[in-house]
């Protein structure tokens, strides 16, 4: 410990200065790093330690999600965007479904619209949980992500009981849901809801007044209410940086107009915030579940649409507050069965531009917690 | 059929329902003070008729604003049992557009509650910049593009734009040739920067002043613009894959 370091292999006078001198170095990180949640790779340029820019390089995922709906038929594509989000499928599938909706003037019928907001919040749990147990990991707390995904499992029961998929659900259909809900469904989102607080207040104690969660999450990767519009970052990124907007309330779709919730939003926009946020979210789609699944109407489950979906010629943008954000469709129709061109503006993609303005200046071990809380999913972002 | 196109014509004011009051409405109360602002200061001198002309098109928003709208407007368009058409859409915000740069504003409609302008390409930055410092539309969602290939000016370029103060929506679109440039968005909406390489990548577009435009989601060797109408579908397989990953196609 003591014994003094022999430091003359640093003297700077040797022939090694130039390497020595040199203080920027670029480093890659990706696409194969665990923290860069699939595959992103990020170019880091670094004093040292310092972040002092990033690149990001995208596309290693990159389907052609938007070229395979113009080959295919609106009933056709509704599968395909499930595999865009996969962590949150089923709130794709609805903004998919209410876009041709949309451009069809069909507007799915009430019972349709509780069950969809169901299946979305506990999507937009499940979603936070995959959230909340990677981004820990990736700071160095490994017992979240048991918890979380142990607690995940539940919601994934559910989606399996009543559409047979866990992941890539497919639930919704154009006009309105395919299935009506399975004997029990009720119960046993009564049951999640009472299971779930008092998990929730678990993660909540293992993360809210953990010292290294604070020190590690406090400060960094801030972003200002203005920058955050200037970026065009929405859902609980925007939300934690003081601008109280959540589609759901600003344009209602669905009947979230007859529920009561909250938009929690943040102070300093920092990892601290989001995470904050992305938790009372939690809370309060779970308040959104209890009120719905007490109110589910009867009535029809699809609205009267057509065989053979064929939008009048027109274009539509629609958008819906999916957990990551605003995801936007733009679809062009030109009165075939084929949509002429389906565009998708997703959240995590414009979210994860933001990066570069949020870790400038600070270490590359936030490079990693910045990235785990703008939470981004790579199919997404590639589509 | 008669039936299915009555019932989602009588439906559909509910999904607007929600978001007319607020889109009807706000344009009316937020934009207007600044068009009458601008009005006497700028035009009035110009042309004595305007001011009855903002005056007429003043009149009307009030009933514009409230939900008795609905039942004004579908006189004016009676034959409209094939499905919702595009209506034109009329505001203090578009007579004030119109009225500066005449011809440059090539249509402003309104389809299914939403609006949309579609402006000459020549002026198209100066309507972003207001769009953003005048009226409000601090935000811009999306910036896309759609290609047809039959016209003469093949693409369309589309941004999606929301202002948070106001909680409208709004489409500017602009058409341009192929090989035609046109000034980037970036200066004005710092998010505009991967939405353009996106659209360049997939629709070779080119945008000036654009602080690195290059290929975005595909490689950077690539060939071709895969959201062209005339670029194949099996192309990719051809071009890229076979000579990069060395395997056949199973298309």
């Amino acid at each position: 410990m003591s014994q003094p370091i022999d430091s003359s292999y640093l003297d700077l006078d040797t022939k090694d200065k130039t390497f020595l001198d040199s203080t920027e170095m670029v480093l890659n990180m990706g696409p194969q790093h665990p923290s860069t949640h699939g595959v992103l790779r990020v170019i880091l340029k670094l004093d040292g330690e310092k972040v002092l820019g990033t690149e990001c390089v995208i596309g290693y995922l990159h389907r052609g999600v938007e070229k395979i709906g113009e080959n295919r038929t609106y009933t056709m594509f509704n599968p395909y965007v499930d595999r865009m989000d996969y962590v949150a499928a089923v709130s794709n599938g609805l903004g998919y479904c209410e876009t041709v909706e949309k451009l069809l003037s069909v507007e799915a019928p009430p019972r349709a619209q509780y069950i969809r907001v169901i299946m979305t919040e506990l999507c937009r749990i499940a979603s936070h949980q995959v959230w909340l147990g990677t981004h820990a990991l990736d700071i160095g707390a490994i017992t979240p992500l048991f918890y979380a995904f142990r607690d995940r499992e539940e919601i994934l029961r559910i989606f399996e009981k009543y559409c047979g998929a866990r992941l890539t659900t497919h639930a919704f259909r154009i006009g309105g849901c395919i299935y009506e809900v399975y004997d029990g469904f009720e119960e046993d989102v009564k049951k999640y809801c009472t299971f779930f607080l008092p998990k929730l207040d678990e993660y909540e104690e293992l993360l809210t007044t953990n010292r290294i969660w604070v020190t590690r999450t406090k400060g960094v990767g801030i972003l200002k209410p203005e920058d955050s519009i200037a970026l065009g970052v929405t859902g609980p990124v925007l939300r934690a940086s003081g601008v109280k907007w959540d589609l759901r309330k600003a344009q209602p779709y669905e009947c979230y107009k007859d529920l009561d919730f909250e938009i929690p939003t943040g102070m300093n926009g920092d990892t601290y915030d989001r995470y904050l946020v992305r938790i009372a979210e939690m809370r309060q789609s779970v308040r959104i579940l209890q009120q719905a699944v007490e109110r589910i109407p009867t009535g029809p489950i699809m609205a009267k649409v057509p065989k053979v979906i064929k939008p009048p010629v027109g274009e539509v943008y629609h958008s819906i507050e999916a957990p990551k954000g605003e995801l936007g469709y733009f679809i062009v129709s030109d009165g075939s069965t084929q949509p002429y061109r389906v565009r998708v503006r997703p959240p995590s993609f414009v979210n994860l531009q933001a990066l570069d303005s949020m870790v400038r200046g600070m270490l590359v071990a936030d490079v990693v917690a910045v990235i785990g809380t703008l939470d981004i999913v790579l199919g997404e972002v590639d589509r | 059929m008669p039936e299915e196109s009555k019932g989602p014509g009588s439906v559909s004011p509910l999904p607007e329902g929600a978001k007319a009051p607020a889109e009807a409405a706000s344009p009316d109360k937020a934009p207007a003070p600044a068009a009458d602002v601008k009005l006497p200061s700028a035009v009035s001198p110009l042309t004595e008729s305007k001011p009855t002309e903002a005056a007429k098109s003043a009149a009307p928003v009030p009933a514009f604003a409230a939900k008795p709208a609905a039942a004004p407007k579908p006189p004016a368009a009676p034959a409209k049992p094939a499905g919702p058409v595009p209506e034109p859409w009329e505001s203090e915000l578009v007579t004030a557009l119109k009225q500066q740069y005449g011809s440059g504003i090539l249509e402003a409609s309104r389809y299914l509650g939403q609006r949309c302008l579609i402006v000459d390409s020549s002026i198209l930055p100066e309507i972003l910049r207001r769009m953003r410092a005048e009226e409000g539309f601090d935000y811009c969602v999306d910036i896309t593009a759609v290609h047809y290939p039959k016209r003469e000016q093949q693409f369309d370029i589309v941004y999606v734009l929301y202002s948070f103060p106001n909680n409208e929506r709004i489409r500017v679109k602009t058409r341009v040739k192929d090989g035609d440039h046109i000034p980037s968005a970036f200066p004005i909406w710092p998010t505009a920067n991967w939405l353009e390489r996106e659209v360049f990548d997939m629709f070779g577009i080119v945008f000036d002043g654009h602080p690195g435009l290059k290929r975005i989601l595909l490689p950077e060797d690539w060939r071709g613009h895969p959201l062209r109408k005339d670029y194949d579908i099996l192309q990719q397989d051809k071009e890229w894959v076979q000579i990069n990953l060395g395997i056949e196609s199973g298309q």
